[in-house]
Parts: structure tokens; sequence; C-alpha cells
């Protein structure tokens, strides 16, 4: 039996990697008058659903597809989230 | 010396290199599409600059999956040579050839520009008709040309002397003259053999005595 996963993968920059984007998205922020924000960071949210045997099944399938694609292990760092998908009856 | 230039869908500087090796080199040089697997004929293999598949998801992470460049690592694990070019140079460091990761300019902006380098090593194949620490002149076109590596593999590259050119005119690790907020003020490094060549500039803008600046020409023709 296989079960359907959706996914929802976020991938984001390791701290010690400066986000000068994140940086200039802060300051206007900042220029609108919220002076409670920080600290920005930007990173990329991904959706893909996928088959497996189990939820470890499917767990070892996106981190492999992570590590060797979706997030570049160097700058980057991922986590995700699993939902399985119910089929109608 | 027979020259292959990889062309990803995207790529847009394969014909410029084309023009360097066949058009003024004079050299057998063949275009090579991103699906061929057969690079046996070829010495040295060109991944060119551009924007392959778009830079979606990142910077030549698509392009690392495409079947060429299986045989492209296969290619200089044989200690063949192998030398990317911005967009080149992104792929060979997704693809795990060099170390570290180009990321999102310091400043934000696309730099089209031509700047001074210094030439670093002058100990690899690519470098050795220059002077040690000779400045040159060469066009940078990019987005994505931070370098960025952890302490430890900054530590490895300097002490493996892997580093072969730096933006600004002098070594210094530290200088003021950075376009794009590279640590170490890195423009290109080569692996620990010296084949693998990966370099931000482009040496291929600056041949053609035409276009005012051969700076770029002796690091092919030292090949031959």
């Amino acid at each position: 039996m296989t079960q359907k996963y959706n996914a929802q993968v976020y991938v984001t920059l390791r701290p010690s990697v400066l986000d000068p984007a994140g940086t200039a998205v802060r300051s206007s922020i900042q220029h609108l008058g919220y002076d409670t924000v920080e600290q920005v960071r930007i990173g990329k949210y991904i959706e893909l659903s996928l088959t497996a045997t189990d939820e470890a099944d499917a767990t070892k399938q996106l981190d492999q597809i992570c590590d060797r694609l979706l997030a570049n292990p160097v700058i980057e760092v991922y986590r995700f989230e699993l939902t399985p998908v119910l089929e109608p009856a | 010396m027979k020259f292959g230039v990889i062309v990803f869908p995207g790529s847009n500087c394969d014909r410029d290199v084309a023009w360097v090796t066949q058009g003024l080199l004079d050299q057998p040089t063949r275009m090579i599409w991103h699906e061929e697997t057969d690079l046996s004929d070829i010495d040295v293999v060109v991944i060119p600059g551009g924007f392959s598949y778009g830079d979606y998801l990142r910077c030549g992470a698509i392009a690392r999956c495409s079947p060429v460049m299986q045989a492209t690592i296969n290619h200089a694990q044989q200690g063949k040579y192998v030398i990317g070019i911005c967009n080149g140079f992104q792929v060979l460091t997704e693809v795990g050839l060099l170390p570290g990761a180009l990321i999102r300019n310091r400043d934000l902006h696309f730099i089209c520009d031509r700047v001074p380098l210094t030439v670093s090593n002058t100990n690899t194949p690519w470098t050795s008709a220059y002077k040690p620490s000779e400045v040159i002149q060469l066009p940078i076109a990019h987005g994505e040309g931070c370098y960025y590596a952890d302490n430890k593999t900054l530590d490895e590259l300097e002490a493996h002397n892997q580093v072969v050119f730096r933006y600004g005119t002098s070594s210094s690790v530290t200088g003021s003259d950075n376009p794009n907020g590279s640590l170490h003020n890195i423009a290109g490094i080569c692996n620990r053999q010296g084949n693998v060549l990966g370099m931000m500039p482009h040496p291929e803008r600056a041949c053609d005595p035409t276009l005012g600046n051969t700076d770029g020409l002796r690091l092919f023709k030292e090949l031959l």
C-alpha cells in the first residue's frame, strides 16, 4: 500500500549567511513605522506531493530531495511538514 | 587542444567562448548540448555564462542535474581541464566540483562592469602566463556573484593556494575594491589539483582586440 502525502518545504538561509534582501525589506518595514521589527530573513516555500509507503519513507525521500536539490547545504537549511492526503472512499 | 562548450537552455556566453577558442585561437571547438553524455573527444570543457534554466530555484541548481554534468565530473576526475565562467562557476559549486556557493550580491544589484582583478595564484595551468600578483581587468556581469563558504573551507582554500583571482588591485583578503561582497575578495578558485577553475569574471569577453582589452586571452592560450 502506498499513501499520498502533501509536503510543505521551507528553505532558509543559514544564520551565518548574509541576507541583503532581508535587510532591505527590514529597512522598508521600519520606514513604514513598524519599529518593532528587528530582523527579516527571506527564504523559499515549496509545495509538492509524493507517494510513499509510510511517513518514515516519505521523510526519507524528502530529506534526500532537499539535500540534493531543493536546498544547497552550503548556504541553506530546510524543514518540512508532511500531511497525508485522504483518498475519497 | 579540443574545446567543448556546454550549452544549457539559457546559456548566453557559449558563442563568445567559441569565438575565442575557434575564431581567435584556431582550436577545434564543439558545442555540447546539455543532454549529451560522451565527452571523450574533448580536452577542455567550458561551462559558459548565462542563465541556465532561467536560474530557477538557485543559479546552477537545475543545470547540476543535467546528463552532461555527470560526464563533466568524470572528465574532471580524470584530471582533464574544466572551466566554469560566471553561471558556469555557479554550476561547478552546485555540482560539488568546487567548494562554496555564490549568493546574491551584497548590494542586491546586477553588476555589469569592468573591474580590476589580482592574479593571486600563477601556479595553475590557467594562469601560468600571468605574473604573480599581476593586476588585470576583466568584465563582470552577475547578480549572484558573492562568494560564500564557511571559515573552515576558506582556510583550506587559502592553505592550498586555491584562490586564483581576487577583486581589487592587491592580494589582500580584506581590500575595499570588492564589487559584490565576496568573502576574501574571491573572484575565482580552482580545485586542489588545479584542473578545475571557476570564476565570476568573463575572460572570454576580453580576448578580441576589437573589444579593447585582451587580458583574458592568456588564460585560454596558455592551455594549448
